[in-house]
C-alpha cells in the first residue's frame, strides 16, 4: 500500500503546510481529521515521541514535523519542485527555514499570554518580521522562492496568516503594514495563489476556534 | 607545562600564514584562554595547498574552491561541522573566532545570528550548523552521512530537529541552582528516556546503522560535553544502568576514529564551563 494519509487538524498552521505541499505537487492524499482532546490510538502510535499532529502516514510509515513532512514530500515526489537545485540556494533556504521555526515560537507564545508576558513575545515577533522583510531570500520576487512559492513560503505562510487571528484574538499588534511593505506584498501575492487560496481556513472559523483555546489556557494559568 | 605548550604550538601549525592569524587571536584574548587555546590546537589549520601568491591569483579569478570554517572552541555547533568535513575528506581552513570581538568577515558572512559556524565555500557563506551539515552532504557525495532512502532521511532529520529543540534545557541544567535546577534534572532525564526508547536499536551502532552519520554528529555533544557538565554541575545525568543503548551509543561515538582525533580536553573543558556556570549564578543572583 502506497497511499498517503495525513493525519492533522484544521485549524493548525502545521497540517496546512503540509496540505500546501501535497496539493502543489498534485500528490492524492486522504485526510483524518484529529481531535485533539481525543488523540486517535493511530497517532499515538505514528508520533509517540510528541503525540503531534501533523502526521503523514505514506505506505504506512509514520513521518513527523511539519517542515521534515515537507522535505520527504520534496524528495519522494520531485515534481513542482520546493527546493532549490543548486547546494549552496538550498542551503540559503533552509537557514530561513530554522530562522522562521525558531523564531515563530514568539507568535504561538503571544497567543498563550497576556499583559505584560506578552510583551516580550510580541516585540520579538516584530523584530523576527523586521529581519525577514530586510533579508528574506528573493527579494524583489513575488515570492520567497522567487517566481514560484518554494519550502520558505511553506514555513512563513504557517505563521503569517495565522499571525493576524492571533492578533485579534489576542489583541496585540505584531505585523506593522506600514513598518513592512515587502512582506505585506508577499502576503498578498501567496494567499491570493491558487492553491494556497483554495486551501486557507477562513479567518472567521479562525477566531472562533481560537477565544475559547486562550481564554482556557489564560485561566488555567492564573488558576496556579 | 609551560614548555608543554609551547611545543605544542610549534608542531602542530600548518605553515607560517596559519600561525600568523592564531597569534593574534591569542593576542585578542585573556591569559586563561590562550592556554586552552594552545592546549586544543589541532592540526585543523590545513590550507588549500596553495601558495599565497596563487590563492591570491584564483581569488580574483573567481575560481576559489576553498573551503574555510568559522568556528569557536569548544562550540559543539562547530565541532559536528569539523566531524563532518573530516569525515568527508574534506580539507578546509579553520579560523578560531573570538567571540567577545567578532571578525568582519563572521559578521559579513552571518549578518542575521552574527553566530558561528560559517563555512564559506568558494566565497559563499553557509550559516546553521545543521544547515551547513546538510550543504556539507549534498556537496561531497563521497562517504554518506544520510541515508539514501527518503523516509530514512527523514527520520534522522526528525531527531536532528528534536535534539536542537531540546539543547537548551541542558544549558539551564548547567546555568542553574535551585528549583529551576531540579526542573532542567528532570526534563534533561526525560530527554534521555525518550532517545534510550525511541530513537536507538538494540543492534545498531550508531543511530542510522554501522555507520557514524549526520544524526550522530548533532547527538555527539552528549557524549563528550554533557560530561562536562555533569561534573560541573555535580549531578550525572547520563547513567549507564538507566540509559544502556545511550550508554553505548556514547563509547562508540567517542571510539570512532574522527571524532577521537578532534575532541576538546576534558579538563579544559571542566574549566570552561565551570567559569561559565559561576557568572550565570552570580548575575542571576546579583539581579535580585
Amino acid at each position: 500500500m502506497d497511499g498517503v494519509k495525513l493525519h492533522g487538524v484544521w485549524a493548525s498552521p502545521f497540517s496546512t503546510r503540509v496540505i500546501w505541499a501535497l496539493k502543489l505537487k498534485g500528490i492524492p492524499f486522504d485526510y483524518v481529521e484529529e481531535d485533539l482532546s481525543n488523540k486517535s490510538a493511530s497517532l499515538l502510535r505514528y508520533n509517540p515521541v510528541h503525540k503531534k499532529i501533523p502526521v503523514l502516514v505514506h505506505g504506512g510509515r509514520p513521518v513527523c514535523e511539519s517542515m521534515v513532512i515537507v522535505e520527504y514530500l520534496e524528495e519522494a515526489w520531485p515534481q513542482f519542485p520546493l527546493l532549490p537545485s543548486d547546494p549552496h540556494e538550498r542551503a540559503v533556504a533552509r537557514f530561513w527555514v530554522k530562522f522562521i521555526e525558531d523564531k515563530s515560537l514568539n507568535v504561538w507564545i503571544a497567543g498563550r499570554s497576556a499583559g505584560e508576558e506578552q510583551e516580550k513575545p510580541m516585540r520579538d515577533s516584530s523584530e523576527m518580521l523586521a529581519i525577514l522583510e530586510e533579508h528574506g531570500p528573493n527579494k524583489g520576487k513575488k515570492f520567497f522562492g522567487g517566481d514560484s512559492i518554494n519550502i520558505v513560503d511553506i514555513a512563513f505562510g504557517g505563521v503569517a496568516y495565522w499571525m493576524r487571528v492571533i492578533e485579534e484574538v489576542s489583541g496585540g499588534k505584531m505585523f506593522d503594514a506600514a513598518k513592512l511593505p515587502r512582506l505585506n506584498a508577499w502576503m498578498a501575492n501567496f494567499e491570493s495563489s491558487p492553491v494556497i487560496a483554495k486551501n486557507l481556513p477562513d479567518r472567521g472559523k479562525l477566531r472562533d476556534y481560537f477565544v475559547p483555546v486562550r481564554a482556557k489556557i489564560l485561566s488555567s494559568s492564573t488558576s496556579k | 607545562m609551560i614548555g608543554e605548550i609551547e611545543t605544542l604550538s610549534k608542531s602542530s601549525g600548518g605553515d607560517g600564514r596559519a600561525e600568523e592569524g592564531g597569534d593574534e587571536q591569542f593576542a585578542r584574548q585573556d591569559g586563561a584562554l590562550k592556554t586552552f587555546k594552545e592546549l586544543n590546537k589541532k592540526p585543523t589549520h590545513h590550507r588549500f595547498g596553495l601558495g599565497r601568491t596563487e590563492g591570491i591569483v584564483l581569488i580574483s579569478w573567481g575560481f576559489m574552491e576553498g573551503v574555510k570554517l568559522l568556528g569557536t572552541w569548544p562550540s559543539p555547533f562547530s565541532y559536528r561541522v569539523i566531524w563532518a568535513l573530516k569525515l568527508k575528506g574534506v580539507k578546509f581552513e579553520y579560523v578560531e573566532e573570538d567571540l567577545g570581538n567578532k571578525s568582519d568577515e563572521l559578521l559579513r558572512c552571518n549578518p542575521v545570528h552574527k553566530k558561528i559556524p560559517v563555512l564559506i565555500h568558494g566565497g559563499r557563506p553557509v550559516a546553521e550548523s545543521t544547515v551547513i551539515l546538510e550543504y556539507i552532504e549534498e556537496s561531497w557525495p563521497q562517504n554518506p552521512l544520510l541515508p539514501q532512502d527518503p523516509y530514512d532521511k527523514s527520520v534522522a532529520r526528525f531527531w536532528i530537529r528534536f535534539i536542537e529543540d531540546k539543547t537548551p534545557v541542558f544549558f539551564r541544567f548547567c546555568h542553574s541552582t535551585g528549583e529551576q535546577q531540579e526542573e532542567a534534572i528532570r526534563e534533561a532525564k526525560k530527554v534521555l528516556k525518550t532517545i534510550e526508547e525511541h530513537a536507538l536499536r538494540e543492534e545498531d551502532k550508531f543511530f542510522a546503522g554501522d555507520k557514524i552519520g549526520l544524526q550522530d554528529l548533532v547527538f555527539g555533544w552528549l557524549a563528550w560535553l554533557l560530561q562536562a557538565l555533569e561534573e560541573v554541575v555535580g549531578v550525572k545525568l547520563l547513567e549507564a544502568s538507566e540509559y544502556p543503548r545511550l550508554h553505548r551509543w556514547v563509547q562508540n561515538f567517542r571510539a570512532h576514529d574522527v571524532i577521537r582525533s578532534d575532541l576538546p580536553e576534558h579538563n579544559a573543558m571542566l574549566a570552561y564551563f565551570k567559569r561559565i556556570r559561576e557568572t550565570f549564578i552570580s548575575s542571576s543572583t546579583s539581579a535580585v
